[in-house]
């Protein structure tokens, strides 16, 4: 018997991926009220003119998700994810800079 | 089955005080969280802590786990003995919060799992943990795009509450263009919900493959081109690998060592992003190792008077 194979295409984060609020808040399995604290400690910024229009890039959803993870698992508030986040783009930034010499 | 060495885990002594532990576990928590930490193996890392304080922060586990004595060795083979649990009473009720879906076979053998008992009768509906996992890809499958099988261990519960891992098999699309560090969200191939709620969600992040020739950088692709001398002072048409295949490329005359050239459109591109290859020239002496090829070079000094030190003069 053949075996036959699906291949599951998946949705790529990538560069040009946009999603509204509501598919933010699905993705993270998060509510509109924790996006809202996120937006003003400065974790993510959403693009768009009025809350109505906002719209969030992948390295926004990631950003949330890992704040989630730092929050339940280490127990860092939200200020703390927004310097944690920052200094590990820094780091990560750094490192790159690092394996290019 | 093999023991787990709580202490070690966490780094602590047998004797710590329960404030020793908690404040141990909070520093190897930080240090190998797989969002924070570079570790290569921190994810597991991650999950032995996790379990390891699960046990040590509950006194009345951590005097369960003390009977076993101090002899076992991380690793060793090992089977509880019969009734060893008797005049302990945290069979499926202590946890604290923590998911113990990950937790090993040690962990479970001893302490069941989380949702056993009284608890499975009041399950809400809930979805399942979205999984987050790496894969590891060569630069030629982001270029062209490709088809991958991976295999994921993942818990399982059957009817009686009972956990194991299985292995879960998944046929994935790459698709053209992806870079490191872009994620690809599977719907619905996360952790099982619980009480019929939806599975979570899988995602997948792209690392590539330390390649001998190429350097990603998000889409552009990095060669460095060893050229001769005159190759770089009188041009040339060289051959250059690129991801796509060999292309005939003009070195410019006069081109000096570090001279950048962009090939556009030969880098890691999207539908609606392009990324170029960077060649960057490396001149590379060629050892004179006759005494007539000593004399060209000679020759070259007398005929060509040249300092390229002058910009260091006051």
């Amino acid at each position: 018997m053949i075996e036959q194979r699906i291949y599951i295409q998946g949705m790529v984060l990538n560069e040009e991926m946009r999603c509204s609020l509501a598919d933010l808040c699905s993705l993270c399995g998060v509510n509109a009220e924790l996006i809202h604290d996120m937006i003003e400690e400065g974790i993510i910024t959403p693009e768009g003119p009025s809350m109505r229009e906002w719209c969030f890039t992948s390295v926004a959803v990631k950003r949330v998700q890992v704040a989630m993870r730092l929050q339940r698992d280490l127990r860092v508030n939200l200020p703390g994810c927004a310097l944690a986040l920052d200094l590990l783009d820094e780091l990560e930034e750094l490192r790159r800079l690092s394996r290019r010499r | 089955m093999e023991y787990k060495d709580y202490y070690k885990i966490l780094g602590v002594a047998r004797d710590a005080t329960q404030d020793q532990i908690k404040q141990a576990y909070r520093k190897v928590a930080r240090k190998y969280h797989p969002d924070v930490s570079k570790e290569a193996n921190a994810e597991a890392k991650f999950k032995d802590i996790g379990e390891a304080y699960e046990v040590l922060k509950d006194p009345e586990k951590r005097a369960a786990y003390d009977k076993f004595g101090a002899n076992w060795q991380e690793g060793q083979h090992f089977e509880p003995p019969p009734n060893w649990d008797a005049g302990f009473e945290f069979r499926g009720t202590g946890y604290t919060g923590a998911d113990a879906s990950g937790f090993s076979d040690f962990f479970e053998s001893l302490f069941g799992h989380g949702q056993t008992g009284r608890q499975r009768t009041h399950v809400f509906r809930m979805k399942g943990e979205d999984q987050h996992a790496k894969i590891v890809i060569p630069l030629a499958d982001a270029y062209r795009g490709a088809r991958q099988t991976i295999t994921l261990t993942r818990p399982v519960i059957d009817g009686d509450g009972r956990v194991s891992t299985s292995p879960h098999t998944l046929h994935v699309v790459i698709p053209k263009g992806i870079i490191e560090g872009q994620r690809i969200r599977l719907e619905g191939q996360g952790l099982l919900g619980h009480g019929g709620g939806p599975a979570g969600d899988l995602y997948l992040e792209i690392v590539f493959q330390e390649d001998p020739v190429f350097h990603a950088e998000k889409r552009d692709i990095h060669l460095t081109l060893p050229v001769t001398p005159w190759e770089a002072a009188l041009g040339a048409t060289l051959t250059v690998p690129t991801l796509g295949g060999q292309v005939q490329v003009k070195i410019p005359p006069n081109s000096q060592g570090g001279k950048k050239l962009r090939l556009k459109g030969k880098g890691l591109c999207s539908a609606s992003h392009q990324g170029d290859q960077i060649v960057t020239l490396q001149i590379v002496l060629p050892e004179p190792r006759t005494e007539e090829q000593r004399r060209l070079y000679r020759t070259m000094a007398e005929q060509m008077p040249f300092n390229p030190r002058s910009g260091l003069e006051r």
